[in-house]
């Protein structure tokens, strides 16, 4: 007799990605942007990668060690590490990024069980940390090959700005943020794989521009907008961080709604707010809201609930 | 020292087995806000100590007469008196540490854990054992807040006391002196002392709680310093009155 029926306990549906797959994937994607960094900024730039690497890698192995259940093969570490490093400004004191690739794993992502129970991203929160904790040496990003202020912050002080150089990114910022075309080429990689898709990016960007467009006080002027597009970290936040598996909504709306959410609020750090950039409080602010936006926009199982759902 | 309920256990229980701070979580508004250095923290506990061990004496010598009904008020009342002298004396003699601490001296007055102790044990226990049970919690609250101060000081700018400990290459953690670094160092001591505590449950030791931990159980609880069981039977024998002063008429 054929054997038709394969006898088998859940669950029947696999899937061939795995978590070390995506990871691969991103640090890939991330590669053009890292690659760019070190190109305009200098062997430090690599050198920064690599101290933050190695980090965030070796507090995820020494705390596998401990609990003795060993989760580096995830190589999320790296990509945690490799996000972090591509958020420091390029003249920062090279133990800063140990110090963020410490807290990013332990206190941000382990203390709270790991990859999966995170409540924000670890680059993300660690950035945050670093730039709270040391301000001065968060915000020089004053280096060989650029000593004037980013252009953002040109911006806010009413200059005008190169928007082609901020595109190509030769311009002065973190080490992975200031080329937008390096960004999109790793981002288009990963949305051609069906690793991310457009869905928070897109709200987010759109929304950004939108709120640029009526509160930004430069009426249309498309030499403003898309210099605040192209500036930053939102590029870099956007494809990368907003999209994270684990921080953001798992819901289809609520993805919307978090990236209209953080466009509002990008918009808001940048125009009203005292700094000229607002992309990382945004982003975990964001994160902290999504078990709220995951329960709004939690869809309904058949049969239950409904139109005379709650009437008495 | 076992027939007085033990001035001593007392004492072990607010420092150690019932730490206010890192046991039951109580007066997390002093704790974060004030610890930013480790003089604050000390000057912060030392003056919620000797609130705490005044007004406990005073409630438990004041237990008989205060009606149930309005005990609440009643404790209010006692220790926003030993706020006010503290706060005059602190005036007065120390105020640079008056300053330092600015509101958060007015607001000891509802600091729950001074209200809590009132509440669970002088009110219900004699005097001598109130005092102690007071001292000993403002000492571990004291140890606690100095405890969070100094590591918050540490880290956040290099020094303990004042005194510069971290070598001058040392870059100032800037964030341990706002409020997250409270939050971080709270939850940091707090595992410490759970991480030790479960070493010695490990190894026998005793860390049960001696006075909360509460089952609800009162009848087979064998708690004596429990506040609770004398509130229910208040309550209780308050009902049973009002019903026979109906039915007499």
């Amino acid at each position: 007799m054929d054997r038709k029926l394969k006898v088998s306990s859940n669950p029947h549906i696999r899937s061939k990605v795995t978590t070390n797959g995506i990871m691969m994937a991103v640090v890939l994607a991330l590669l053009p942007a890292a690659g760019f960094g070190i190109y305009n900024f200098g062997v430090r730039a690599l050198l920064h990668i690599l101290i933050t690497v190695a980090s965030t890698v070796l507090t995820e192995f020494l705390y596998g060690l401990y609990r003795k259940k060993m989760t580096i093969t995830d190589l999320s570490a790296v990509v945690t590490g490799l996000l972090l490093a591509l958020n420091l400004p390029v003249s920062a004191p090279l133990w800063i990024g140990a110090v963020g690739g410490v807290f990013a794993i332990l206190i941000v992502k382990m203390l709270f069980g790991g990859l999966g129970q995170n409540f924000m991203n670890p680059a993300l929160a660690a950035r945050c940390f670093l730039l709270i904790s040391f301000p001065a040496l968060m915000t020089d990003f004053a280096c060989d090959a650029y000593s004037g202020a980013t252009p953002l912050a040109a911006l806010k002080a009413g200059e005008t700005v190169n928007v082609m150089d901020m595109i190509i990114g030769r311009t002065a910022g973190t080490i992975g943020e200031t080329s937008m075309i390096a960004i999109v080429i790793g981002a288009c990689f990963l949305i051609l794989l069906g690793v991310i898709d457009l869905r928070i990016p897109g709200s987010y960007i759109v929304s950004f521009a939108l709120f640029v467009l009526i509160f930004g006080g430069k009426g249309l002027d498309f030499q403003y907008l898309s210099a605040q597009l192209a500036g930053g970290g939102l590029m870099l936040g956007a494809f990368f961080m907003a999209t994270d598996y684990v921080t953001r909504p798992i819901t289809v709306r609520g993805q919307y709604l978090y990236g209209i959410f953080l466009g509002i609020m990008t918009g808001i750090f940048r125009i009203f707010g005292p700094g000229a950039e607002g992309v990382s409080y945004a982003i975990i602010l964001g994160n902290l809201l999504v078990p709220l936006i995951e329960k709004i926009t939690m869809p309904r199982a058949f049969g239950k609930g409904g139109a005379g759902h709650g009437r008495k | 020292m076992k027939k007085t309920s033990g001035a001593g256990e007392r004492l072990i229980n607010g420092i150690v087995k019932e730490n206010p701070t890192f046991v039951l979580m109580l007066g997390m508004c002093p704790t974060l806000a004030v610890t930013t250095s480790a003089m604050n923290g000390f000057g912060m506990g030392a003056t919620t100590l000797v609130v705490l061990a005044l007004s406990n004496l005073i409630i438990s010598l004041m237990r008989n007469i205060i009606p149930n009904k309005v005990r609440i008020p009643a404790f209010i009342v006692i220790i926003a008196s030993f706020v006010t002298i503290v706060q005059l004396l602190l005036e007065a003699y120390l105020p640079s540490l008056n300053d330092a601490l600015g509101v958060y001296i007015p607001l000891i007055v509802v600091n729950c854990i001074i209200l809590g102790r009132a509440e669970s044990y002088a009110y219900s226990n004699p005097a001598i054992p109130s005092l102690f049970d007071g001292i000993g919690m403002g000492l571990g609250f004291t140890i606690a807040l100095t405890c969070i101060g100094a590591v918050r000081e540490l880290l956040g700018t290099g020094e303990i006391f004042g005194a510069r400990i971290m070598p001058q290459a040392y870059t100032p953690i800037g964030i341990f002196v706002l409020a997250p670094g409270a939050f971080f160092v709270l939850a940091m001591l707090c595992a410490l002392q759970n991480f030790v505590k479960l070493r010695g449950a490990k190894a026998g030791k005793d860390t049960s709680r001696i006075g909360s931990g509460c089952s609800e159980d009162c009848m087979n609880c064998g708690e004596k310093g429990c506040g609770r069981r004398k509130f229910y039977d208040d309550s209780d024998d308050l009902i049973v009155e009002d019903l026979s002063a109906k039915e007499g008429k």
